[in-house]
């Protein structure tokens, strides 16, 4: 069919060029040519016009994301990876070995490494493009409805045949094809409600307007008469922004903003049916320009192993130049004499040295090639990939409630994980759970507690926890059932008993309401129910009542009194002040007006076989299943309902005001106060639908709301039903939200303003203290703020409710610039914004809210098993200070009884003055407790002694920074002051602070500090944190997606990190740095054999391994086993890191690769190849042997040397790894042997043919194939076993203690009792589950600093080298850290007498702790200065008691020493 | 991308709470693999686990040693039958060109490949338009001295009684039998190499190498000896088998021995050196004490090492079991 496509965005008007350039230009498709007015509809007559000629070519609807094509696969793929510098490098290397002069192999078999590696990576692209394939050509054939100018109606096409300016209609439930303006929906008032799931993954619902000017049209929107032109932006990424105009066919221009957009990828909600005309489409679409595609980050390890990769390269290089000089040499020494054996050139003349030395060089460049190794990096490849499969698989990371596992989104940074020293972590969402509860409120100046409310949540925690053993009984069935018949439990459950609440709630209520999610978001019954305070109750019913008698009365309002007013102005407020849509679970809405009455039957029946037969199970989708029958049942029914109640819409406003009173439904109550069961509520934050379900706790129940209208229902009122004049929504900047109504009781214009208690209280309408009325107003406000302070003492978040009566006159005024506003295109949220701020003046305080977010399960534990890891937590929230402190404190981020410093400056000076003093504070304490001297930072801008740069050293104190003051302390000036306090700090909270903020944070310590971070966060607000962090994790919250798309880790809890990090972490960095080092030793170990035989050979390049076995010997024979290690490879089991989280530290320093274990294991390398060389050699010494039959027991011992020495290395050997070193040896005499049979001529210059099978026969090859490997590993073994046994790390502690007691570990409690001394009075204290160091710690030193508990010499000696071992793991030297316990091993051998000198040095430190009067007059005068001079405060608070607190060295450091002494 | 993906997870991936449909969760098969349990020895290396190890090398080892050392010793009587080497020293037969410089093809007999040989043969591929046959500097150098061993039966007048050298059965029988041919084809082997061209160094043409048919052309076994390019610069080769006769007497008796040698093979050139060797061989090759050796120390310093680990393992476990004994 021969479309016109009318479309053009740059008609060949070079006038007009470049401000058109940036616009498009959207034209219905169904509109007849303009013929030749228009020049660009003129050139578009036919498509192939279009895309060929000047006019650009508009993207259609097609998906396609695949890379290749068939043709274009091979040459685009290889292109690809040749910007693998190694790949080229290899092709090099194969492609040199076709010149004649330098070949060292067949040509052709040179090529099969790199082919193969080429091939292994080409069929994995190959693949995922086939997928991508797969899904986009599923993508592509999705139905909709598009508009056919022939048929002149709505016909089935595909997505893919959509094109820009077609009319498309679209169901309730259906995806949304492409980006399309709303011209029409069938919602009465012109909405359309999108989920945006797809795109960002919240699961509340948005409201889209049709494009004003179509919403009033009286009939139903005709495409064909469609003949306006839309002008927009170019295709852009912003999912916020569009704008736009549409320009009618009359001249008439109208904007366009995002709300008039559908986004692809959205679904249509509650909305039956709309239409709109496509305006992006295909990878236009906003959707697909936000797809970046997976991310790619090289992870620490990944750099360093490329730097020792160039290291190989440079001996590389070395030993081929070596090798050319010496052959230089070798032929010049024989060239004069003629000898037998030298091979002149082609044409009969002798070689010169200098040209036989290139040669020389670039063969051996090609012989030795081995040593960069060809298949590490697929290797490496590989074994991430599994270990991402196996940490999908963890079991201990799914999360039931969820029904989510932990996802890797990133699949090159596994190792990264364990060595991670920064977590960054949001608060809201991500530390709590980001379910808000409403708690406590107070109103006009009085608090209502809320005691019952207290004790229900209370009540939740133990259910949970009851539930969990329920759920384990009764198993799946009860899930199963609530799933099934979710419907009626969700009506019934809530007027049970709280007995019959229980059983249905936490697990299974949460999995369910999980499943659901796409219509409850932000409403778990622990968020609903809502116990009300019965003095609050009585009032609002007082209040309620004395209205519905006094309604009638011309000024309901007046007669009642100030407070009461007040309760009553709270709770509509609480209700009304808000963008929540309600929703019954019989959606979707229905167009009811009455010229749908008048339309034929048919349609009607219609309509009501589509519902039954929902359009997402028509078009194949199964997954609403039960859902969508259920909801079609149900329709029926309320669809009648609806339209009775709903029609008195169809009066104008104006009548409805006036006749406010009466707008109690006529019928709409009694059948209402059924459904208000049912009602839903869908918000766009928690905390709102909190608000919401607290006043409906109150019985002011929201039960309706429109773009313009919303009502209010209440028990003896009835239904109110507001005019809703504006909506002033939320925002970051102003901290608050407001709607304008016109009250129906007193038909005056109200605006009821929500926000942040900081800025609303300074927008209060200043009273004057003349009057009591000013007086009491004023009363009330600082009762009010005295309980707000008190909320967020208890970690409540607080929101300030303000009413403000505007006078007709002023809000005509105010309404004038509004309009004005909105009807801007230019800087259009500049204006409104200050609109808002015109509107938001003088208000009226009602009272204020506490709505407690409670901390997610596991979390303090989680933080002190993390802190114990060594890991430092920043906590970065956009939370005011008091309740991220409280916060702080609860989830032991803070504890009571250490110093907090509190950094509040007003200026860029103060914040300096501030950094400085705290920095003298801190580095004075830090000289006095410790006195070594450690390492410097060299990237300090300015050179203290750094006494202690590590957070264990002393009593470190915290750090609690507001927003203002980061953004100084994150100036040029003070960033390194600012750093080098926060170093010194045990934690860092930072409030108030901004998205962009959190990430300078992160990206500051990241560059400065060279230290690896990890941020964690559930909000769009961490992303940008998310991304710059080394690993960025995102927590699949309740506030969208966004984060865990940015991110590379998505953990559905904050628990699941202690185990990813301390477990996950530790296996993936500890296995793939073995195994990174163990390829550095196998190839300089196999290349030395040859470099060795260089010596032997006049350096000529010549090899004695067959070329088969040189250039397969990685690929196929060695690789497995070491793959096997790699992957399933455990240092230390699961169970015992966490336990002992403190084995963390050895990735954080690397202790597993870093530069010495490199060349240590490269001289290993060369020992080893050394024997391995000339065991043979001398075995073999004036014998008759060849070349080849020599060769071939030479790399038969490589190979068992490389299994041994792997051997060694490994630390579980489960039976894969038995039948990978068995399938490797069989595989090498297999392969040998077939080989050496195959051909007798094929394979110049060796001569192969029998060579294995003669070997075979003979005892010699036998005999030297048991000594080389084993005289070649003693060394190794005997070092190891030495160390293991004298200076054993941490790991192998934990190892051995494993070992040792392989049930201990199975219940915490045992570890930390088993370290005490019988009898110590403190078990019961340290038995405690959490061994958080501040508890565990403080009493172990005051133990060990007084004699008469020092009676247990073990508890005195071992408290020495803990000290000193946590001092050094601060500083990351592994060299003193090792040496550690050998003091504690051999020092005490002799006897315990010393353990008597050790206990006094843990106490020096002491005795200068307790220096408190110079810490306490610090305190004053910092805090009094300050506080009057700079406006800020230091507060240097501390715990007077408990000064002696100190943080680690951890309990269980002690376990392992002791532990892992007896085990020999 | 994930838009994608997610909406073709509406399409074909139903939700858990599909009806009817079983709960489908996503929960992790509790298997030992893949939660990584699998049942694993889990070494750790102490002195007190390795010791063991340390004291079996050096128990095997040792007697192994003496075993070797001993056989190795016992070469040196010669009985049984004597094997005769000629030694070459510092001739690199190991160099990288001229390891290549052949072609197995021709030497397979392959009628092309005799008539036109490997390029790898260079310079030796063509002399005076003739394709050379054997081609390669491997043949080109091929050792031509002839050693001839008598027995002096009577010191006075030198009376020497020649000692049967055995020429063949000195090349590996798949050599002999398989690697190497002699062309194709009727006629005798001066026909079949007509058009070929002898190397340059050589005085005789290929056919010529020895009167034995079976010992001629290309499968003469001196020469297929020869080709078997030797590992290490210096090496030796077999040249003639001594076999023995009877039991009653020895092989080669006591007494004075003349050795002729024609001398063809210049080694000046390459500062080499020629060694006549005889030798009889054992169950483990020929003479060379070095293994023996070797096995001996090795397993001494294990045993010496394990004793090393003893001790540190014993005054370890002393000091750990006080400390046992504190807890």
């Amino acid at each position: 069919m021969e479309q016109e496509l009318a479309v053009a965005e740059e008609p060949a008007s070079p006038r007009r060029r470049r401000p058109r350039r940036r616009t498009r230009t959207v034209r219905s498709n169904l509109q007849p040519s303009l013929g030749a007015e228009d020049p660009a509809a003129g050139a578009s007559k036919g498509e192939r016009l279009l895309t060929r000629g000047c006019v650009q070519h508009l993207a259609d609807n097609r998906l396609k994301t695949t890379k290749y094509t068939l043709l274009s696969f091979l040459p685009k793929n290889l292109f690809e990876q040749f910007h693998r510098l190694a790949n080229v490098y290899f092709v090099f290397i194969a492609l040199l070995n076709f010149v004649p002069a330098v070949n060292a192999f067949q040509p052709g078999l040179a090529l099969a490494p790199v082919l193969f590696i080429l091939a292994v990576t080409a069929i994995k692209d190959l693949w995922e493009d086939y997928s991508r394939h797969r899904s986009d050509h599923e993508i592509n054939h999705l139905g909709c409805l598009v508009f056919s100018r022939e048929e002149k109606k709505y016909v089935n096409r595909y997505w893919k045949e959509i094109r820009v300016g077609d009319f498309v209609h679209l169901r309730c439930n259906e995806i949304i094809p492409a980006d399309i303006l709303l011209l029409s929906s069938s919602d009465p008032d012109g909405l359309c409600h999108i989920e945006t799931a797809n795109l960002d993954g919240e699961t509340n619902l948005k409201q889209r307007q049709v494009v004003r000017g179509f919403s009033e049209l009286v009939s139903e929107f005709n495409p064909l008469t469609f003949t306006s032109v839309i002008e927009c932006e170019k295709p852009n990424n912003d999912l916020s922004r569009f704008r736009g105009c549409i320009i009618h066919s009359n001249g008439e221009r109208a904007g366009l903003h995002k709300e008039n957009l559908l986004l692809r990828g959205c679904t249509i909600r509650n909305t039956e049916a709309v239409a709109g005309i496509v305006i992006y489409a295909g990878h236009e679409t906003k959707a697909l320009l936000n797809n970046s595609g997976p991310r790619y980050k090289r992870s620490q390890l990944e750099r360093q192993m490329n730097c020792d990769v160039l290291w190989c390269v440079l001996l590389l290089v070395f030993m081929s130049l070596f090798s050319a000089v010496g052959h230089g040499l070798w032929v010049w020494r024989y060239q004069e004499k003629k000898a037998l054996f030298d091979v002149p050139e082609s044409d009969g003349s002798s070689l010169s040295p200098a040209t036989a030395a290139v040669y020389s060089f670039l063969t051996m460049i090609i012989v030795l090639q081995v040593l960069i190794p060809v298949s590490l990096y697929v290797s490496i490849e590989i074994v991430k990939l599994c270990q991402v499969y196996f940490i999908n698989q963890d079991i201990e990371l799914y999360d039931e409630e969820t029904d989510s596992q932990l996802q890797c989104r990133a699949l090159n940074i596994t190792e990264d994980l364990g060595q991670i020293q920064y977590i960054f972590s949001d608060k809201t969402g991500t530390l709590t759970e980001n379910k808000m509860v409403f708690r406590r409120c107070t109103v006009s100046g009085i608090e209502y507690s809320h005691d019952a409310n207290a004790q229900r949540l209370a009540r939740y925690q133990e259910v949970d926890s009851e539930e969990e053993e329920v759920i384990s009984r009764v198993g799946t069935v009860s899930q199963r059932g609530s799933i099934g018949s979710h419907q009626s439990i969700w009506i019934t459950h809530r007027n049970q008993s709280i007995k019959t609440h229980r059983r249905t709630s936490s697990r299974a209520e949460a999995k369910r309401a999980s499943m659901l999610s796409k219509h409850t978001a932000f409403s778990s019954p622990m968020e609903k129910d809502i116990t009300p305070d019965p003095k609050l109750l009585e009032k609002v019913s007082e209040c309620d009542r004395f209205l519905a008698i006094a309604s009638h009365q011309e000024h309901p309002l007046a007669h009642l009194s100030p407070e009461l007013s007040d309760v009553f102005d709270f709770f509509i407020a609480l209700t009304i002040c808000n963008t929540v849509v309600v929703t019954s679970p019989d959606q979707p809405r229905q167009k009811v007006r009455v010229r749908l009455e008048l339309k034929s039957p048919v349609k009607t029946i219609e309509d009501f076989l589509r519902r039954f037969t929902p359009s997402r199970q028509a078009s194949g989708y199964s997954n609403t299943g039960n859902l969508a029958t259920n909801k079609s049942s149900h329709k029926s029914g309320s669809s009648v309902l609806s339209s009775l109640s709903q029609d008195s819409m169809l009066l104008k406003l104006e009548e409805r005001l006036g006749q406010a009173a009466s707008t109690l439904a006529p019928n709409g109550y009694s059948s209402q106060a059924g459904q208000a069961e049912e009602l839903r509520y869908e918000a766009e934050s928690p905390d709102e639908a909190a608000l919401v379900y607290a006043a409906r706790a109150y019985s002011c129940t929201l039960v309706h709301r429109l773009q313009n209208q919303v009502s209010v229902e209440l028990p003896h009122l009835g239904r109110l039903t507001f005019e809703l004049l504006h909506t002033l929504g939320f925002d970051s900047i102003r901290k608050r939200m407001s709607v304008v109504i016109r009250h129906p009781l007193t038909d005056e214009i109200n605006v009821y303003t929500k926000g942040a208690d900081s800025v609303v209280m300074d927008l209060l309408l200043p009273c004057s203290s003349d009057d009591t009325r000013g007086r009491h107003q004023k009363k009330i406000r600082s009762r009010t703020q005295h309980y707000l302070n008190l909320y967020a003492v208890e970690g409540l978040r607080t929101l300030c409710i303000a009413k403000r009566v505007l006078s007709k006159e002023e809000y005509a005024c105010w309404l004038q610039g509004h309009i004005e506003a909105e009807s801007s295109v230019n800087n259009r949220e500049e204006l409104l914004f200050q609109s808002a701020i015109r509107l938001e003046t003088n208000l009226h305080l009602l009272g204020a809210t506490g709505i407690e977010d409670r901390l997610q399960d596991g979390v303090p534990e989680t933080i002190a098993k993390l802190r114990q890891a060594g890991l430092q937590i920043w906590v970065l929230t956009g939370d005011k200070q008091e309740t991220a402190i409280n916060i702080a404190y609860a989830c032991k981020l803070l504890d009571h009884g250490e110093e907090v410093i509190t950094l509040n400056a007003e200026s860029q000076e103060a914040c300096a003055a501030l950094l400085d003093q705290c920095l003298h504070y801190v580095r004075s304490k830090g000289s006095q407790s410790s006195p070594e001297n450690t390492e410097s930072d060299v990237s300090m801008g300015f050179s203290f002694n750094p006494a202690s740069t590590s957070p264990a050293s002393g009593p470190s104190p915290s750090l609690v920074i507001d927003g203002r003051s980061l953004a100084y302390a994150l100036e040029k000036s003070l960033e390194d002051k600012f750093l080098f306090l926060a170093k010194q700090c045990r934690s860092v909270l930072c409030c108030r602070s901004t998205p962009l903020q959190k990430s300078m944070v992160v990206k500051l310590v990241r560059s400065k500090l060279k230290a690896m971070t990890l941020a964690i966060g559930d909000g769009a607000n961490d992303v940008s944190m998310i991304q710059v962090a080394d690993v960025g994790v995102g927590i699949s919250g309740q506030e969208g997606m966004q984060a865990v798309m940015a991110s590379d880790f998505a953990v559905p809890r904050f628990r699941y990190l202690e185990r990813l990090l301390i477990v996950h972490g530790h296996w993936c960095y500890s296995r793939l740095a073995n195994m990174v080092l163990y390829f550095f030793y196998k190839n300089t170990m196999f290349v030395g054999l040859l470099f060795w035989f260089q010596f032997y050979c006049g350096f000529s390049a010549s090899a004695m391994i067959d070329q088969w076995y040189l250039i397969f010997f990685n690929l196929l024979f060695s690789s497995l086993p070491q793959l096997v290690t790699g992957v399933l490879d455990k240092d230390v089991p699961a169970n015992m890191l966490l336990k002992e989280p403190q084995l963390y530290k050895s990735g954080q320093n690397m202790e597993e690769y870093r530069p010495r274990a490199f060349w240590l294991n490269m001289v290993d390398a060369a020992f080893q190849s050394l024997v391995c060389f000339f065991i043979p050699y001398l075995a073999y010494y004036d014998s008759d042997v060849d070349v080849f039959t020599w060769g071939t027991p030479v790399t038969a011992i490589a190979l068992l040397t490389f299994l041994l020495h792997l051997g060694i290395e490994t630390k579980t050997w489960t039976w894969l790894n038995w039948l990978a070193c068995g399938f490797s040896t069989f595989l090498f005499f297999s392969v040998a042997l077939i080989y050496n049979t195959s051909c007798a001529t094929c394979y110049p210059p060796s001569n192969p043919y029998w060579t294995m099978q003669t070997l075979l026969g003979d005892p010699l090859f036998y005999l030297t194939c048991l000594i080389a490997p084993v005289s070649a590993l003693l060394p190794r073994l005997f070092f190891k076993a030495l160390l293991g046994s004298l200076f054993p790390t941490q790991l192998q502690m934990g190892r051995r203690l494993a070992k040792k007691f392989p049930s201990k570990y199975t219940t915490p409690k045992e570890t930390s009792t088993q370290a005490q001394p019988p009898g110590d009075p403190e078990t019961a204290f340290s038995g405690r589950r959490t061994m958080g160091p501040s508890e565990s710690l403080p009493k172990d030193r005051q133990l060990a600093c007084s004699p008469e508990a020092s009676g247990e010499p073990s508890a005195l000696d071992t408290n020495m080298p803990l000290k000193d071992d946590t001092l050094l793991e601060g500083l990351g030297t592994q060299v003193p850290g090792s040496s550690v316990p050998r003091e504690a091993v051999s020092e005490e051998c002799p006897g315990h007498s010393n353990g008597k000198p050790t206990s006094e040095s843990p106490a020096a430190p002491l005795s200068s702790l307790f220096n408190l009067p110079s810490f306490s007059s610090l305190n004053w005068i910092s805090s009094l200065s300050l506080a009057s001079g700079l406006g800020s405060v230091l507060q240097l608070s501390r715990g007077s008691l408990q000064m002696d607190k100190q943080d680690s060295p951890p309990q269980p450091d002690q376990d392992l020493r002791v532990l892992g002494r007896y085990i020999f | 991308m994930a838009m994608n993906y997610n909406a073709k997870d509406e399409v074909d991936g139903g939700p858990p709470c599909a009806p009817g449909g079983a709960a489908k969760t996503r929960r992790p098969d509790n298997t030992a693999f893949k939660q990584q349990r699998l049942p694993a020895w889990q070494p750790i290396l102490t002195a007190g686990t390795v010791l063991p190890t340390f004291f079996i090398i050096g128990l095997i080892f040792i007697p192994i040693g003496i075993g070797i050392f001993v056989t190795s010793n016992n070469i040196r009587e010669i009985e049984g039958n004597v094997f005769m080497y000629y030694g070459l020293s510092n001739f690199y037969q190991n160099h990288r060109r001229y390891v290549k410089s052949r072609d197995d093809s021709q030497l397979n007999g392959d009628p092309s490949a005799l008539l036109n040989p490997s390029k790898e043969c260079e310079p030796y591929r063509r002399s005076e338009d003739k394709p050379i046959a054997p081609c390669g500097a491997i043949a080109n150098s091929m050792f031509n001295d002839t050693l001839e061993l008598f027995l002096v039966t009577n010191e006075s007048d030198l009376t020497l009684t020649p000692i049967t050298l055995k020429k063949k059965g000195i090349a590996w029988w798949t050599d002999k039998n398989v690697k190497f041919r002699n062309p194709p084809g009727a006629g005798s082997l001066e026909e079949k190499f007509k058009d070929t061209t002898k190397p340059v160094n050589w005085h005789q043409p290929v056919y010529k190498l020895d009167t034995d048919e079976d010992n001629n052309g290309f499968i003469n076994e001196d020469f297929i000896v020869w080709m078997r390019t030797a590992a290490l610069p210096t090496f030796r080769k077999l040249y003639r088998l001594i076999e023995r006769r009877s039991d009653l007497h020895p092989t080669l008796p006591a007494g004075q021995y003349y050795l002729n040698i024609t001398y063809n093979y210049p080694v000046h050139s390459f500062d080499g050196r020629k060694r006549m060797i005889l030798s009889t061989i054992s169950w483990m090759g020929g003479k060379n004490p070095f293994l023996g050796i070797a096995y001996i120390t090795i397993g001494s310093i294990s045993f010496l090492l394990g004793v090393v680990l003893l001790v540190i393992n014993h005054k370890y476990r002393n000091s750990s079991n006080t400390a046992d004994i504190t807890i």
